[in-house]
């Protein structure tokens, strides 16, 4: 049996097509793929390593719905009992009314835009998706609303996790630093809400610009601290 | 009609290079921001722009393939990059050229992934200075790779050819109206994959084997540095060399 | 309906649909002069594929970087009666492609030579318009049209030319045709190399690569097709079946 052999190490850039490793031993998660006995990366972005588990997450790139996803969406268009929500995705999503109210409705007395009408802002769970993309929604989660008022920013999708931090700790740092009200979604829309928005999407963008840097909490507790002293002093 | 000048003196080409010599290469990444990945590449004066957009839903919906993402490429000479004006659109050659360069793309890119969308690239050609069809693939793969497309691996392409009786790499405007061979290569080169091929001009079988394992040492040499610059992909202008 | 995954296992078997050898060309049926009121025109048939190729001379000016020299135009339609899959309207990227792919053979070979047709050097010159009409698709457009276009042009006379007009119904030289370029495009289907396919050997391919190949056994123009690849050695390997194979359907034109 030939030896295998790892090529990169773990949080190393690579390119398309860079060898992550040679040989059966490891095996390729997502964001690579094996050819014959490699395994070589399908994305510019950063690689992972989990025991045997290579991946590669991607710097960029559309966002790719995931059933369980937190994703915030916007109501393109409304049908008979439906809605068609926009997720930033090349695929739109459906939601349907009997995921959003718990009680019968009576079509022929409602008209469902009185629950959600065109434009409207929504946090919603991604309920299921097929494998040709068919994706439905869910608002039963104890998470999902509609989202009044606020300001939108769009993010990388692929950043989102380093916007949350470890077990929400970037997220709940912005909050309180800010008193924004704050909701990512995975799909690379965040809304937030509250006195300091401007600074709240300042910060937000800067992670994103800077996420694959080391030393990224600490950078964004010092930018926070200095912007919050500066609007002490004038107050 | 001009007099044939020499194209090589003294082993030297009429702009000072080196019988296998490429000119000089230089790359931007992300020059638009308004695309999901974008970048500039020039061959000495070539100077091409790729952008893309995508995946997104495919329109018209009748083009949708329930199974792979339709890419869509078009490249284009603008007006003024040629000597004499060219006339704006879609010219028969640059739908020829398109159609070639969205084949070699379509190689690398798991079109799978994305059922029922499309990627668009659209490449520009600011100034032509011969083998501009090479630095718009390469322009391209950079842009692909920037986008997050997920690809097999990144396409580079050189220009090969013939001008008086030497084969030569990385073909200029007056060695292509002058010389006697010009042939685009376009390849995954350390896997000797050719995805794009076009000759025109004649040459033996030995002479065309000769060609194409300049192009790949040609195409090496692109690669790493399209690699370089994508790594590289927060700083702003790399110059390679 | 397609027959891709059949056609595919057949061919990497080492077998084809009809029992042809991967370098064995279909029947070919060429006929010239079919057209009175062309200059030159041919009919081509390999198996099913049929194409009509027209040759139209006129006078014109030359183009400015070369004033004493012809001018060479080729045109491609694809007629939607030869394929349910074929559009009305105007050439698509696949017809503008077998043009100007056909047009750079007969154009790099110098086959014809374009400074014997020029009447007045800056000023008049004859334009040949090359038409290729493909009337029913059977696979392997390239190689038919190219060797249809040569069938005609080898037949092509050129008419009166008196006081600034052109005698249709007259004809006095021949034209000055000089070599023969002859297309053989190689197809491939996993690591196997084949030529002349059907209509569902093609849609089956990975990748193609049309060679053009001269009298010495030189090759003249290149143009590689498909999203899939050829390595390097394939295409040294395209290039060998190439030369065999173009050597003897030049044969064909030879008497």
């Amino acid at each position: 049996m030939e030896e295998s052999k790892l090529l990169i190490e773990d949080k190393n850039i690579v390119t398309p097509g860079d060898i992550l490793a040679e040989g059966l031993d490891y095996l390729p998660s997502s964001g690579c793929y094996r050819t014959g006995n490699i395994i070589k990366s399908k994305y510019f972005g950063v690689v992972r390593i989990k025991n045997r588990y290579l991946s590669v997450i991607p710097l960029a790139g559309a966002y790719m719905p995931k059933s369980g996803d937190g994703v915030i969406a916007k109501i393109s268009d409304i049908q008979t009992t439906f809605w068609i929500c926009d997720i930033n995705s090349p695929y739109d999503a459906i939601l349907q009314i009997g995921e959003v109210a718990e009680e019968y409705i009576d079509l022929t007395r409602t008209d469902i835009s009185s629950f959600f009408d065109i434009g409207d802002i929504i946090y919603a769970k991604i309920l299921n998706v097929t494998k040709s993309k068919n994706i439905l929604l869910t608002m039963k989660d104890y998470r999902a609303r509609k989202l009044i008022g606020g300001r939108l920013i769009k993010v990388t999708p692929s950043k989102v996790p380093r916007i949350i931090g470890k077990e929400g700790s970037m997220i709940e740092l912005i909050k309180n630093k800010t008193g924004c009200q704050i909701i990512v979604g995975q799909n690379g829309i965040v809304w937030f809400k509250g006195q300091n928005e401007a600074l709240a999407a300042k910060v937000i963008l800067m992670i994103e610009k800077e996420a694959h840097i080391p030393g990224l909490t600490d950078r964004v507790n010092a930018f926070l601290d200095k912007f919050s002293n500066i609007k002490g002093e004038k107050l | 009609m001009k007099e044939k000048e020499k194209l090589i003196i003294n082993r030297k080409r009429l702009d000072g290079r080196d019988l296998y010599e490429m000119r000089k290469i230089e790359i931007q990444i992300n020059p638009i921001k308004n695309s999901m990945g974008s970048a500039m590449f020039k061959f000495g004066k070539t100077w091409a722009i790729a952008a893309t957009h995508g995946p997104r839903a495919a329109y018209p919906k009748w083009q949708q393939n329930p199974e792979f993402s339709i890419l869509k490429t078009r490249y284009m000479m603008l007006p003024f990059s040629t000597w004499e004006r060219s006339k704006p659109g879609i010219s028969r050659r640059s739908i020829e050229i398109s159609k070639v360069v969205n084949d070699a793309l379509s190689n690398v890119i798991f079109l799978e992934d994305y059922p029922k969308t499309m990627i668009d690239v659209f490449i520009d050609i600011i100034e032509a200075d011969a083998s501009t069809r090479c630095a718009a693939l390469n322009a391209a793969s950079i842009a692909l790779a920037l986008a997050g497309v997920p690809l097999k691996d990144i396409v580079s392409s050189c220009s090969v050819g013939k001008i008086d009786g030497e084969i030569v790499l990385d073909i200029a405007g007056f060695e292509d109206n002058y010389g006697e061979v010009d042939c685009a290569v376009a390849m995954i080169p350390h896997e000797e994959k050719v995805l794009l091929l076009q000759m025109d001009g004649i040459v033996t079988k030995e002479e065309f084997k000769k060609m194409i394992m300049l192009a790949k040492e040609g195409c090496l040499k692109v690669y790493e540095s399209q690699k370089t610059a994508i790594k590289q992909a927060f700083t702003n202008i790399i110059d390679i060399e | 309906m397609s027959n891709n995954n059949y056609v595919k296992n057949l061919i990497e078997s080492g077998m084809r649909i009809d029992n042809r050898k991967f370098d064995e060309f279909r029947e070919i049926e060429i006929k010239t002069n079919i057209i009175d009121r062309a200059e030159g025109s041919s009919i081509i048939k390999i198996g099913n594929t049929q194409i009509i190729v027209g040759v139209k001379l006129s006078v014109g000016e030359p183009f400015p970087d070369t004033p004493d020299e012809g001018i060479l135009i080729v045109n491609a339609e694809f007629s939607p009666a030869a394929s349910p899959s074929f559009e009305a309207g105007p050439p698509d990227e696949n017809a503008i492609e077998l043009a100007r792919v056909v047009d750079r053979a007969i154009r790099e070979s110098h086959c014809i030579d374009l400074k014997k047709l020029c009447i007045v050097p800056k000023e008049k010159v004859w334009n040949i318009n090359i038409d290729i009409q493909v009337i029913d698709f059977d696979g392997n457009l390239i190689d038919a049209a190219c060797m249809g276009t040569v069938a005609a042009l080898k037949t092509t006379k050129i008419p009166k030319y008196e006081n600034d007009e052109v005698d249709y119904e007259h004809r006095e030289g021949e034209l000055p045709l000089v070599d023969l370029p002859i297309y053989v495009t190689i197809y491939k289907i996993g690591d196997k190399l084949f030529v002349d396919p059907t209509k569902e050997e093609e849609e089956a391919a990975d990748a193609r690569i049309s060679i053009a190949t001269i009298q010495d056994g030189k090759i003249c123009a290149i143009q590689k097709g498909g999203t899939g690849y050829f390595t390097i050695s394939e295409i040294e390997r395209a290039i060998e079946m190439s030369i065999i194979i173009g050597e003897n359907l030049r044969n064909l034109f030879k008497h």
